[in-house]
């Protein structure tokens, strides 16, 4: 297993906020690496040099060996890259069924095709593609309701079969517990483990301890836009820096 | 929102083709069964369905449509001046035409959305309606008017055909069916028919999920994988072509195309057509289109004797105070009562006529419970 996603020297101002300072980070094919740090610690800010959304002043983003600096976002996607936000981004005045259908469609044809002859109907396979990668979601009975009257935790699995649907080389999570109940973050764990057994490359940043020590195979610690630590998950809990910048010395 | 199946699309296909060719006698107890208002609701059925596909998938609001519209009757005439005064070359050509404006003014709108966009399309088409009227005077003719003339080349019509016109002013005819009354109306019957289709198929297809994407989440498109600009610019082509067909069957009904059909007020009548109709609904529009047109017949009709017969209950005075209030909102202020009309629609039906026509069709399912669930799946054999 290769590197799939190589971080180099990144560097980022807003203003006269350094928000990354000399960031590097490697991800490992088919594991889950997690990035973690307090707020403000420039997470979101990288996440975003992955996908398009920022490009940052110096240094390189490689994926699979390509720069991703100076591509469109839609371009990245079709890469092999599927981001879910930490607000669901989704279709919300489409159904559920179509919802995961869009994304099926952008990776079978591409980001652009004049498809007005064929209908949505008649395409059967993408159909059930889409269909049972809701069922594996556990919203295949929901398939024909609009995602916009959906609960937060629907919006959620939603969002992340959008990105399934798609078979990513690898995919970003940006804080796929923010707001949930212990027993939904358990069953989202659960759900991630199992899509990390499928071999899908993960980079999550997240919060929640617990999440964090139940997936990861390794985390990087982010404090004021500089990498304090990459390392294995037992490694972490015992880090002095880390305790230092995450907790003010308080132990994990 | 349940999916469509093919036999219900086709059912609703049939139904609106008859309802269309059955025009002039569905209409005939309104009023309304003469031929040069039943092709005044063809043609902006058309206009309002194309604007729909801009409007209704991708929710980009053009107020200047109008622009496409005149693009398009000014091409027919000048097809008619130069090659023929058959409509087919000169539809074609309008609607290429149209789209090569919608092209081209979209390609610099569609950079901006929301408010910025619609200001951007008005400006273009306010820009096209003051050339038309002032420096492309050689092209348009001005504030006259494009008008055929007898000393006109028609090139095909008379190299090919042979065709002499003599000393009377041509209309344009199909294949020798001359293009005036019903036979006209039919004609524009017939393209409306075959716009509804195109615009059903677009609806349904995988391009048209794409643009109802458009609408509802631009930024999750783009980091699904997908090109948003393409997606909206098509959109805004197709719906110039559409608003160049119509232009140009205006002006094969009617050989002559003038600056005001470009004017902002041309615009904003198809975006009251679509809203008043439906937005996003596959009927709508051409209700929209239809109902406008048809009011703006009647009340414009309307003056102070027959005011006053329609009042002629009431006492003198009153007889007169009504009248005077009532005579605001018929002739000449017409537009007042259009004015009411909307806004009663969009406060209490913000989904249009069509939101009307659902919730009574709900009504009658609510009634008739399981039945309609029965007799739904009979028309599939």
């Amino acid at each position: 297993m290769g590197t799939i996603l190589k971080v180099q020297n990144v560097n980022k101002r807003f203003g006269g906020l350094k928000a990354l300072n000399e960031v590097n980070l490697e991800v490992e094919e088919g594991t889950v690496h997690a990035i973690i740090g307090p707020n403000g610690a420039g997470k979101s800010t990288l996440l975003n040099t992955f996908v398009g959304r920022l490009t940052p002043d110096t240094g390189s983003v490689m994926f699979n060996g390509t720069s991703l600096l100076g591509i469109k976002p839609h371009e990245i996607n079709q890469a092999g890259v599927s981001r879910v936000f930490q607000t669901p981004e989704i279709f919300g005045e489409l159904t559920l069924l179509e919802n995961v259908m869009i994304p099926a469609f952008a990776r079978r044809d591409g980001s652009f095709t004049l498809n007005a002859f064929s209908t949505v109907v008649g395409e059967t396979s993408l159909q059930q593609k889409a269909m049972d990668t809701l069922s594996d979601l556990g919203l295949g009975e929901k398939a024909n309701e609009i995602a916009n009257q959906m609960s937060r935790g629907d919006k959620r699995r939603l969002e992340l079969a959008m990105c399934l649907v798609q078979e990513p080389k690898l995919l970003l999570l940006d804080e796929p517990t923010a707001g949930m109940a212990r027993a939904d973050t358990n069953n989202t764990i659960d759900l991630l483990k199992r899509i990390a057994e499928r071999g899908i490359t993960m980079v999550v940043i997240e919060h929640d301890m617990h999440v964090v020590f139940s997936l990861a195979q390794k985390i990087s610690v982010l404090a004021q836009g500089t990498v304090i630590a990459e390392d294995l998950p037992q490694n972490i809990k015992g880090n002095p820096k880390v305790q230092e910048a995450y907790l003010g010395g308080a132990h994990l | 929102m349940n999916t469509p199946s093919k036999t219900s699309d086709m059912i609703l296909l049939v139904c609106f083709a008859a309802a269309v060719l059955a025009g002039p006698i569905i209409m005939a107890p309104f009023g309304a069964g003469y031929p040069d208002l039943l092709q005044k609701f063809a043609i902006f059925g058309i206009f309002a369905i194309g604007f729909n596909i801009l409007f209704g998938l991708t929710g980009y609001l053009s107020f200047g449509h109008a622009a496409f519209l005149g693009a398009g009757s000014y091409t027919a005439v000048w097809a008619f001046k130069l090659f023929s005064m058959n409509p087919i070359p000169a539809l074609i050509l309008a609607v290429v035409m149209g789209g090569v404006f919608a092209l081209i003014i979209g390609f610099v709108s569609l950079r901006r959305s929301g408010i910025y966009f619609s200001i951007l399309t008005l400006a273009f088409a306010q820009m096209s309606y003051n050339l038309a009227y002032s420096v492309l005077t050689p092209i348009t003719n001005g504030e006259t008017g494009l008008q055929l003339v007898q000393s006109d080349p028609r090139w095909i019509d008379t190299a090919i055909f042979g065709i002499d016109y003599g000393s009377v002013l041509p209309s344009s005819s199909l294949f020798g069916i001359d293009m005036t009354g019903f036979h006209g109306f039919y004609f524009c019957a017939a393209i409306l028919i075959l716009c509804f289709y195109v615009s059903m198929r677009i609806f349904r297809s995988p391009f048209g999920m794409m643009l109802r994407a458009v609408k509802t989440n631009q930024n999750r498109m783009n980091y699904t994988g997908l090109n948003t600009r393409p997606y909206a610019l098509a959109a805004f082509v197709i719906s110039g072509m559409y608003a160049g067909l119509a232009g140009g069957l205006m002006a094969v009904m009617d050989p002559l195309a003038g600056a005001e059909r470009m004017q902002w007020t041309a615009s904003g009548e198809v975006v009251l057509m679509t809203i008043l109709g439906g937005t996003g609904t596959l009927l709508g529009p051409v209700i929209g289109a239809g109902a406008i047109k048809y009011f703006e017949n009647i009340f414009s009709a309307f003056n102070e004797n027959i005011l006053m017969g329609f009042f002629s209950f009431l006492p003198e005075g009153l007889q007169h105070a009504a009248v005077s209030v009532a005579g605001l909102f018929v002739g000449e202020g017409w537009h007042l009562t259009l004015g009411v009309l909307f806004m009663v629609i969009v406060i209490f039906l913000p989904g249009g006529l069509m939101e009307g026509v659902a919730r009574i069709g709900r009504l009658f399912k609510r009634k008739s419970g399981d039945d309609g669930a029965k007799t739904a799946t009979v028309p599939a054999e």
